[in-house]
């Protein structure tokens, strides 16, 4: 009965559905149905996918509360920006080069910062990670001082645009598969045992600061390899993109989609992402500035309505493993 | 024969409070021992010493040998002592048969890489766990609710689910924290036959914590009285119920 279940391999039905998704969109694109402009939103909304995937491994699944998760998320945008530039000759491995520095170097500086600090508890840590994210954005601000040419806080320019559309969905749909076969294992039991009650998991044999540590940087590693792809589409970086209104944003994706749902997650980036742009679209220029009032009122609406988010902790059909 | 556990000057003092002292327990392998004594005794105190959740002020905790002051909670648990807790302590939002595997969790060999990319080793490993996770939950008669979400079950299935989750990685001491605590009657009496047949049939060394007389005469072979953090008696069931310090503890000194 098992069998059936695993014909394709690790995440087959996954990859064999995201090809066909993929095909689809490309077609759209080649006709012209899906503008350069909607190519872009889409892409956008992959990277802010991909981050908020790995806050929700961090915040969803291993209950870490984090308020910088953009800190993680800029720290692998400037990184691959600095790599690739480094890099004189042209291709595309370029980029698969900066993803994997940008997740490296937010891995290892997620490992440090999150030894001191994963030793407090909810709001205590949500204020450490905040503060954490406000000193990055500072250091960005900064940066030309050490770095002339990350820009501070002019921005900084002249990275070369290497990522595309389907650069961002492939690596989006390899992050969801990632992010399923983790949580779907022992590890990831693991990680929701620590979520749903520290000292009962730390007296079933879990050690608990192992587990939030790796659940924290596999997190933020998400969010490097995000902040690689954003850099590369928009070839141009500012710190304000990576402040603490940021890890708000993808905060309220995670909510929203609802904690511990990768399904969720998803399809919560992509509607956040359409709904912004979408209201610029559909509301007159008069009350254009409305925008930023609607969508935080959604958001209550939303919460009184349905408080554990769209999907509540449950995943898509495709996404559950067979139980064996 | 040489003590599984045995537990010498062991104290814990919280700030002035000398919530144990000087607390000694031997216990032999197979036994099965009750831990008595009124409210705020000092004996769940003694269960968080020994799995490590405190640090003793003094004294020595020795497990086969071997020292466990200053382990973490997950190091004792690995070396063979697994507890329950007085107010149950499930993994609420995860499914009875996950609340099991949880605690098999060490014994498995796979990592992170393993299980991102599925290798063979990780699908027999969870096979396994998953066997024999079902075998435990049908032993304690919790067969049919695998799939359920913890939280949703029924007190009495919450307790043994408890039970099931400290017995899956074949600890060699057991600790029970008051299982019989909110059960009734008839609850109580399955609860006693469990606990004599885990105590057979895993072979366990059990130290439990009770209120209720008729589980501790019930079961235990022998029994240790506790009295502001103190043993203050300790024997076979029926010579301790007749101690005046132990009738004296619990219902007060009959004044003169």
């Amino acid at each position: 009965m098992v069998r059936s279940g695993r014909r394709f391999g690790p995440g087959g039905i996954v990859l064999a559905g995201a090809a066909v998704v993929f095909v689809v969109l490309q077609g759209l694109m080649l006709a012209g149905v899906i503008n350069v402009y909607l190519q872009m939103i889409l892409s956008y909304a992959g990277v802010v996918a991909i981050t908020a995937l790995g806050l929700n491994l961090i915040y969803g699944y291993t209950g870490q509360f984090s308020l910088g998760h953009a800190a993680f998320y800029g720290i692998g945008a400037y990184t691959s920006a600095l790599v690739t530039r480094s890099i004189p000759s042209a291709g595309a491995w370029k980029l698969l080069a900066g993803m994997a520095a940008g997740a490296i170097v937010a891995g290892v500086v997620a490992f440090l910062i999150g030894l001191p600090i994963l030793r407090l508890k909810s709001d205590y840590l949500g204020i450490a990670t905040l503060g954490f994210g406000m000193i990055m954005n500072v250091l960005f601000k900064n940066s030309d001082k050490v770095i002339p040419v990350m820009g501070g806080s002019c921005g900084m320019r002249g990275i070369a645009r290497l990522a595309s559309f389907p650069w961002v969905f492939a690596v989006a749909v390899l992050a969801i598969v990632v992010l399923r076969n983790i949580v779907f294992s022992s590890v990831g039991r693991a990680l929701v045992s620590v979520r749903e009650d520290e000292l009962a998991a730390e007296a079933v044999g879990i050690n608990t600061t192992r587990y939030k540590t790796m659940g924290f940087v596999i997190g933020c590693m998400f969010a490097g390899v995000a902040g690689s792809l954003y850099a590369h589409l928009y070839a141009y970086l500012s710190p304000d993109n990576f402040d603490f209104l940021k890890s708000i944003d993808v905060l309220l994706i995670v909510v929203l989609g609802g904690l511990g749902s990768i399904s969720g997650t998803v399809v919560a980036a992509v509607a956040w992402v359409f709904l912004l742009e979408g209201l610029r679209i559909v509301l007159p220029p008069a009350i254009q500035d409305w925008r930023m009032v609607l969508y935080p009122l959604l958001l209550i609406i939303f919460m009184l309505f349905r408080p554990r988010g769209m999907f509540g902790g449950t995943e898509f059909r495709f996404l559950r493993p067979k139980e064996n | 024969m040489e003590p599984l556990l045995e537990i010498s000057g062991l104290t814990k003092a919280f700030g002035g409070l000398v919530a144990v002292r000087d607390f000694n327990l031997q216990l032999e392998p197979g036994g099965l021992v009750g831990l008595i004594g009124p409210n705020g005794a000092g004996k769940t105190t003694v269960f968080n010493l020994v799995t490590g959740m405190y640090r003793p002020t003094k004294g020595s905790i020795r497990f086969r040998g071997r020292e466990l002051t200053g382990l973490k909670p997950f190091q004792v648990y690995q070396l063979g002592i697994s507890r329950t807790f007085q107010n149950i302590r499930l993994f609420r939002q995860l499914s009875v048969l996950d609340n099991v595997r949880v605690a098999y969790h060490h014994l498995g060999e796979t990592g992170i890489f393993g299980s991102v990319l599925r290798t063979p080793r990780f699908r027999q490993e969870e096979r396994q766990v998953t066997e024999r996770a079902r075998e435990l939950l049908s032993i304690l008669g919790l067969e049919s609710r695998i799939h359920a979400l913890a939280h949703n079950l029924p007190y009495g299935e919450q307790r043994r689910l408890e039970i099931a989750r400290a017995l899956i990685a074949e600890p060699k001491l057991l600790l029970l924290d008051e299982p019989a605590a909110g059960m009734n009657p008839a609850e109580v009496d399955k609860l006693m036959e469990l606990i004599l047949f885990l105590h057979e049939r895993f072979r366990l060394t059990i130290l439990l914590i009770e209120h209720q007389m008729r589980v501790v005469m019930g079961v235990c072979k022998r029994v240790v009285v506790m009295d502001f953090g103190e043993v203050i008696a300790q024997g076979a069931p029926e010579e301790v119920q007749s101690n005046p310090r132990v009738i004296e503890a619990y219902l007060g000194k009959v004044e003169a």
